[in-house]
């Protein structure tokens, strides 16, 4: 109790019947948990971009405010190596993957929410099923495919951003087939019919007026898809031998995996650069990218 | 009005369609061609396949709804499906360290190892080098017995003319340069020896080879012979025969003794026989397998009820509800490589500023907690770091699904005098699971194969002790088949490594059919919108 209420006793019981003001203590007991959550959450976010900016080179220092900020680290991950050279070949990867992966997969639903054919719940399964096979393990198969295949078109072999490429869109018809569908099931069919009145053929029907409409959700898809393919190093790590062939993910975690302890600061600051834009995409479409995930899409 | 699949093409359409596709078969076929000149025949194969599916959906009038998936469904079939087939393929192979080259390439490879002969004569040489790299060899037998030169590919008769023009002769009798061939010092050829060893000088029964004995080179004789109709090698210079055994891959001689390496033969069930009957495959299996389902398991409960309780405790009318989720976001943002690193860092019992945190706050010393090399405390850590990676995804999912249940329930539990637990356990909880459920399940499936946490955080480890091949205390199995395929110290073991997988294919399979049941997807398949 505080002196407060022994002087006043009846001033805390005033402010206590107020329902208004009961209300006041809850919500800052709920904004006190949100921050202790929140902290919890962040913390780690914290250090790193604390130590990104800091000039000692561990991630031992206690102290979330560095003392001597400096830009060292990211002269030393930009300057001294070869960020952005890893970052424009993540931005090729993953820009040509979720653009070609989007666009598939937006022309296969609109067929299987269209048409109706022999086989096509076999299909719609049969896509399913098979992007349920961990694609990890085939990862032998992919490799003597890439080799083999490098042999004839260099452009698509193993150590090649395109070979890279390939590998993803060997994904590209995944779960995404069956939201999109479900996009376009919900799109009344009167809108085929009226344009199949004015001599519209299924092309200009799909591409003039279906697609406008289900835009919104293929930018979901290529955002996920795009996200899915910055952030894998797993397949890199596999395919590409040549530093300057490193897509960032790869880049970054060979950094770190080469000299650990040294190079804290370097890497923090290199994490710090690579999530930057991803951060604010993911804030400013939140809303979409939930609801694309409420529905089964897959973040990689 | 039903849509129908058949069209009437116009002449414009239909030339178009006919040049895409000649120029498209132009293509194939000479690629085809090309891949079965040098016997890459599964490739050939399954680019034909490819080719003539697009040949056929584009031409055929009932094709046409495929048509519009014809590029995704050939990189399916290419990159997904058969890669799965040789997958599924290899899992009855031996196809491993030992195991790699067919039949043919190992004989190829056996008839190249040479020995030396009882009666072999042995020389003395000197090495040579021209400008081109290209190493000579001068060959004296004995003090003053007869000598010879020859570079590679070149005739070598001992006693015989030598063609070239021989330099200056050294006190022992050989030559600075013969030719263009320059001699080269003791050093530089004991630099050169590892690439010498290789090198056949003259040609035929002639040739003469340099032998593990320093300064000496000798004639060698091919050593393995293969004999066709016995199926068998011969060794040479033991008068061994090993004989093909088509089973396991290897040629084996009457008292056991195998050459190394084997050959790759299909092994039928031999890979699954393995942790199915022997205990030290079965064991560390079986601990991995439950751990995966205990790491999956535990994650998704406490990150779900976590998300939960945060979306509970927020409930609608938040106050800066937006932005405190657009925080949540952020480490869900995050490309999960990154943060798997940075608690990687974080919590490095020496220098990580969590783990000397923790050490302080429960007055241990310096180096606890051991999340790198005790087996319960990097599981631990592992699960505490997979919870921190998916609870902010349960938040938001929770929250949305909280937002659309209906109000009008709770205030009937209300006049119906329900309590706050009755209301969540009986209202709340069920309908959160109707919409939230498949995602429980998709979220497990992920775990399931988290690779990159067990594989980034710790690498598996710390290792299992005496088992047949290498494993981790903290692997799952998708680890544990990576290191079983690509783990360099315990060899590469393709076939086992592919009837793993086969479990886990099986397993994921199960999961995702009963997600699918959840999701109510069969309907939505068979309803014609």
């Amino acid at each position: 109790m505080s002196n407060a209420t022994v002087q006043a006793p009846g001033a805390w019981q005033l402010f206590w019947q107020s329902k208004k003001n009961r209300r006041r203590v809850a919500l800052a007991a709920k904004l006190l948990f949100a921050i202790a959550a929140l902290s919890i959450t962040l913390l780690p976010i914290m250090f790193t971009v604390s130590s990104a900016f800091s000039s000692s080179q561990s991630l031992s220092s206690t102290s979330l405010i560095p003392e001597n900020p400096t830009l060292d680290n990211f002269r030393t991950i930009v300057v001294e190596n070869d960020f952005w050279l890893w970052l424009r070949n993540s931005l090729v990867v993953s820009t040509t993957a979720s653009v070609l992966a989007g666009l598939m997969t937006t022309l296969t639903a609109y067929s299987f929410s269209r048409f109706r054919f022999h086989g096509r719940n076999e299909l719609l399964l049969g896509i399913l099923i098979i992007q349920v096979f961990p694609s990890l393990l085939t990862m032998v198969a992919l490799f003597s495919l890439l080799q083999q295949l490098g042999q004839y078109a260099p452009f698509v072999g193993l150590n090649q951003l395109g070979g890279l490429i390939l590998l993803y869109m060997g994904g590209a018809l995944s779960i995404n087939v069956w939201l999109m569908k479900g996009f376009f099931d919900s799109l009344p069919r009167e809108i085929d019919e009226s344009g199949m009145i004015d001599g519209a053929s299924h092309w200009q029907i799909f591409w003039k007026l279906l697609f406008p409409l289900v835009r919104p959700i293929v930018v979901v898809i290529m955002v996920l898809t795009f996200f899915g393919t910055f952030g894998d190093w797993l397949l890199p790590r596999l395919m590409i031998q040549d530093t300057d062939k490193y897509t960032l993910m790869l880049g970054l975690q060979q950094f770190i995996a080469n000299d650990y302890g040294n190079n804290w600061g370097a890497f923090a600051a290199g994490a710090v650069l690579g999530s930057v834009v991803q951060v604010t995409v993911f804030i400013v479409l939140q809303e979409q990218i939930v609801g694309g995930l409420t529905a089964g899409s897959v973040k990689g | 009005m039903k849509t129908s699949n058949r069209r009437s093409f116009s002449v414009g359409s239909i030339s178009l369609i006919l040049l895409g596709l000649m120029i498209l078969d132009a293509f194939a076929i000479s690629f085809i061609y090309l891949l079965l000149g040098d016997g890459v025949w599964q490739l050939a194969l399954i680019i034909s396949a490819i080719v003539l599916l697009i040949n056929i959906i584009w031409l055929h009038p009932r094709g046409f709804p495929l048509r519009w998936m014809s590029p995704g469904l050939s990189f399916m079939i290419l990159v997904s499906i058969f890669p799965i087939i040789l997958t599924i393929y290899i899992a009855f192979t031996n196809y491993g360290t030992g195991h790699i080259l067919t039949k043919e390439q190992t004989i190829e490879l056996f008839a190249e190892r040479t020995y030396l002969p009882d009666d072999a004569v042995i020389f003395d040489y000197t090495v040579f080098q021209n400008g081109e790299g290209a190493y000579g060899l001068w060959v004296q037998e004995g003090e003053n017995g007869s000598h010879a030169f020859a570079g590679t590919g070149r005739f070598l008769i001992p006693g015989a003319v030598i063609t070239e023009h021989v330099g200056q002769l050294d006190a022992d009798g050989i030559p600075e340069t013969v030719g263009d061939y320059q001699r080269l010092d003791r050093k530089q050829s004991l630099r050169a020896i590892a690439e010498l060893a290789d090198v056949e000088f003259g040609v035929g029964s002639s040739a003469v080879q340099i032998t593990t004995q320093l300064g000496k080179a000798a004639q060698l004789r091919p050593r393995y012979l293969y004999d066709a109709v016995k199926d068998a090698i011969v060794d040479q210079e033991t008068a061994v025969t090993y004989l093909a055994d088509n089973k396991q891959g290897v040629f084996i001689a009457a008292d056991g003794q195998e050459l190394i390496p084997g050959y790759q033969v299909t092994v039928g069930l031999n890979n699954f026989n393995r942790f199915l009957n022997t205990p030290s495959f079965r064991g560390p299996l079986l601990q991995i397998f439950v751990w995966t389902f205990i790491y999956a398991g535990v994650t998704v409960l406490i990150a779900f009820s976590f998300g939960l309780a945060i979306a509970l405790f927020f409930g609608r009318d938040m106050p800066f509800g937006r932005v405190i989720k657009s925080l949540f976001i952020i480490p869900f943002a995050i490309p999960s490589v990154l943060t798997i690193l940075i608690w990687r860092g974080l919590l490095n019992p020496l220098t990580g500023v969590v783990s000397t945190t923790l050490a302080g706050i429960f007055n241990q010393p310096v180096g606890w907690p051991p999340v790198f090399s005790d087996p319960f405390w990097v599981k631990v850590a592992l699960i505490g770091i997979s919870v921190w990676l998916a609870y902010p995804y349960f938040m938001l999912i929770n929250s949305g699904a909280l937002q659309a249940i209906p109000q009008d329930m709770f205030e009937a539990a209300d006049i119906d005098g329900a309590n706050a637990w009755q209301k969540f356990r009986h209202l709340t909880l069920p309908l959160l699971l109707v919409g939230v459920g498949p995602l429980l399940i998709g979220s497990f499936i992920a775990n399931f194969n988290a690779f990159n946490t067990i594989y980034l955080f710790n690498d598996g480890g710390p290792p299992m002790v005496g088992t047949a091949t290498p494993a981790g205390h903290s692997d799952i199995l998708i680890s544990y088949v990576y290191r079983l395929a690509f783990g360099g110290s315990g060899g590469q073991d393709f076939g086992y490594a592919s009837a793993i997988t086969m479990i886990i294919f099986l397993v994921l399979l199960g999961f995702t059919l009963i997600q699918f049941r959840y999701m109510k997807v069969w309907e939505g398949v068979g309803e014609n919108v």
